[in-house]
């Protein structure tokens, strides 16, 4: 046994020896002209035949790959306010890279130093408290992989004609992720929670001053406050160095750069629960506090901006399905604008209020098609037509469009983006 | 029952225990002072607890307006890149309905706390409480939700009574 130890620890003497020697340049591998019999001259890659690129202290997706990125919307005279959609149609499996989450800013991203950074948590409590991000890493920790959706989200779906950008761009302000962090339940328990309490003004430390009102009854169901995102502390445009995380329900609730919770009676009534986010229907009134986002689903695959180039030829056609309410149950696909249905696979892990992956495989004979999915909850809700959301609703809801999306399919292979047949 | 069973059984009852009940140390940290500040104390119900002393006038309010915000809003405030502000009170049921703060915004508190803390976009909580009243009394003053020669302060901002005070209709909690 002993014996055995030291002659690996000889061994390890040796070549960190050698190491060093080459670390410092004194013995160097010597510079090998390819010999012109070699077998494989050129029939081999040229990067089998010569050393690959160095490490990285961070790693950046393939230079082949720089067209996938979160598309830009901004306002010219206050670049901070806006969106960036997340790419859904270049992405596949059901997890967002952080890199492309999608963003929606209010007045841009705070550089938080989070050493200066706290959460207060006051109101209608035993005693008000605050923690340093410090303090808040020692606390214990849970998991949730679930979607987050901007109430605006597909927005343009309203508008009389379907616009013509590609899936991500039109339907991307939703992203997927594994957030890990503190359920805020604990934290609300330890400053003691008042009877009268019922509602809680979340606000963020942004140059937006953003606050919102939330039922104190979500927080101490399955709310957390979130620290990492992806296994890595969450990105700045996330809300580093903290966030709330309402899984299932409407992304400003979900507060970025979470600074307070205030524990109250009744909503604040801000600017984002009563002049945005709220949904005006055909009669003038609007419907408020419209928290859940409904199950929907989406065609990533094939989709706008792609074409399909055999025909006839098989495709996977591919998407992804999502419920505020709970877990995917079914996901239906049409190829004919909804007059027939069939089954999609579903891909597990199959978790509540997260995406789920769903494929077909379709054998397309050149016809003219027109492709839809249609997405069912564990609740029994079934995604609706445009058309039924539309008498619903009306057209000037803005928030919370949840509709069937149709991808025409010409002859030629070309895709454009329809209202049904 | 061997004393290594009961070991295990102890460890399996604790472990379960454990994850129903997480063990941690709580580090909330008083914070009664702080509470109390001005810093942590921005938003305003529609009751106005909260609202800040001073006062500002409609006519003031305008000359504010042009300097700060007509450059995203219009010299009307309306037509500019950012939201309109003004017009369209009843238009919210008819064929072609704009939400401006005349016509869709229930309380005229929300005005104040959304000014305060968010305009000019280039320079939140650069507005003083007098300068944040007075645009309040400006916008109000233009559709005739308050007269034209009226003056806000702590005690009338509350009081004003919006044209859509009665539009929106909760759907939380779902039945």
């Amino acid at each position: 046994m002993t014996s055995k130890v030291h002659k690996n620890r000889r061994r390890f003497l040796q070549q960190a020896a050698l190491g060093s020697v080459l670390a410092t340049g004194a013995m160097s591998l010597p510079i090998v002209s390819r010999s012109e019999s070699s077998e494989f001259p050129d029939s081999l890659p040229e990067w089998m035949r010569e050393p690959g690129g160095d490490f990285s202290n961070y790693g950046q997706p393939s230079t082949h790959e720089q067209q996938v990125i979160r598309w830009i919307s901004a306002n010219p005279d206050a670049p901070g306010n806006g969106v960036s959609w997340t790419p859904l149609h270049d992405l596949q499996g059901t997890i967002t890279p952080n890199g492309l989450h999608y963003e929606r800013h209010h007045n841009g991203v705070p550089k938080i130093d989070p050493n200066k950074h706290i959460l207060l948590i006051d109101g209608l409590v035993e005693q008000p408290l605050q923690f340093s991000v410090e303090s808040l890493m020692r606390y214990p920790m849970e998991s949730r992989i679930c979607f987050i959706e901007c109430g605006g989200n597909s927005n343009s779906g309203w508008r009389s004609t379907p616009i013509q950008a590609k899936a991500g761009y039109a339907h991307g302000l939703v992203s997927n992720t594994e957030w890990t962090g503190v359920p805020v339940k604990l934290l609300l328990e330890e400053a003691g929670i008042k009877k009268q309490a019922l509602w809680v003004i979340a606000e963020g430390a942004d140059a937006a001053g953003l606050n919102i009102s939330i039922p104190l009854e979500k927080l101490l169901d399955d709310a957390l406050l979130a620290l990492y995102q992806n296994g890595e502390r969450i990105r700045p445009e996330n809300g580093y160095p903290m966030r709330l995380v309402l899984p299932g329900w409407e992304g400003v609730l979900n507060v970025k750069w979470l600074r307070q919770l205030r524990l109250v009676e009744e909503p604040i009534m801000s600017r984002d629960e009563t002049a945005q986010y709220t949904e005006l229907q055909t009669d003038g009134s609007a419907r408020q506090f419209t928290f859940i986002n409904e199950a929907k689903s989406l065609i990533t695959s094939p989709s706008l901006g792609m074409m399909l180039p055999d025909s006839p030829g098989i495709y996977q056609i591919s998407g992804l399905a999502w419920s505020g309410r709970g877990k995917i149950s079914r996901v239906e696909i049409s190829t004919d604008g909804g007059e027939s249905w069939t089954d999609a696979e579903l891909h597990g892990p199959i978790l509540d209020k997260a995406f789920t992956r769903f494929s077909l495989a379709w054998h397309w004979q050149g016809e003219y098609a027109v492709l839809q999915s249609r997405a069912t909850d564990e609740t029994g809700y079934v995604q609706p037509t445009r058309e039924a959301l539309v008498s619903q609703r009306g057209r000037y809801g803005f928030f919370h469009y949840n509709a069937i999306v149709s991808w025409e399919i010409t002859e030629e292979g070309d895709i454009n983006h329809v209202y049904g047949l | 029952m061997s004393m290594a069973y009961k070991l295990l059984l102890l460890i399996l009852l604790f472990s379960s225990y454990a994850m129903a009940n997480p063990v941690y140390q709580k580090l909330g940290i008083p914070a009664d002072e702080i509470s109390q500040q001005a810093q942590w104390n921005i938003s305003i119900p529609p009751s106005g607890k909260g609202l800040p002393q001073g006062q500002g006038s409609a006519q003031k309010g305008a000359e504010i307006f042009a300097m700060q915000c007509a450059a995203c809003h219009g010299p009307q405030a309306i037509g500019g890149s950012a939201e309109p502000l003004m017009g369209e009170v009843g238009s919210l049921g008819g064929e072609y309905p704009e939400k401006t703060v005349a016509s869709y915004w229930p309380y005229a508190t929300t005005l104040f706390d959304y000014i305060r803390r968010a305009m000019p976009i280039n320079a939140p909580f650069s507005l003083t409480a007098d300068e944040v009243y007075s645009l309040s009394a400006y916008l109000l003053s233009q559709d005739g939700i308050i007269p034209a020669n009226s003056t806000l302060n702590q005690d009338s901002l509350p009081k004003v009574i919006m044209p859509n005070r009665d539009g929106f209709i909760p759907v939380y909690p779902i039945p």
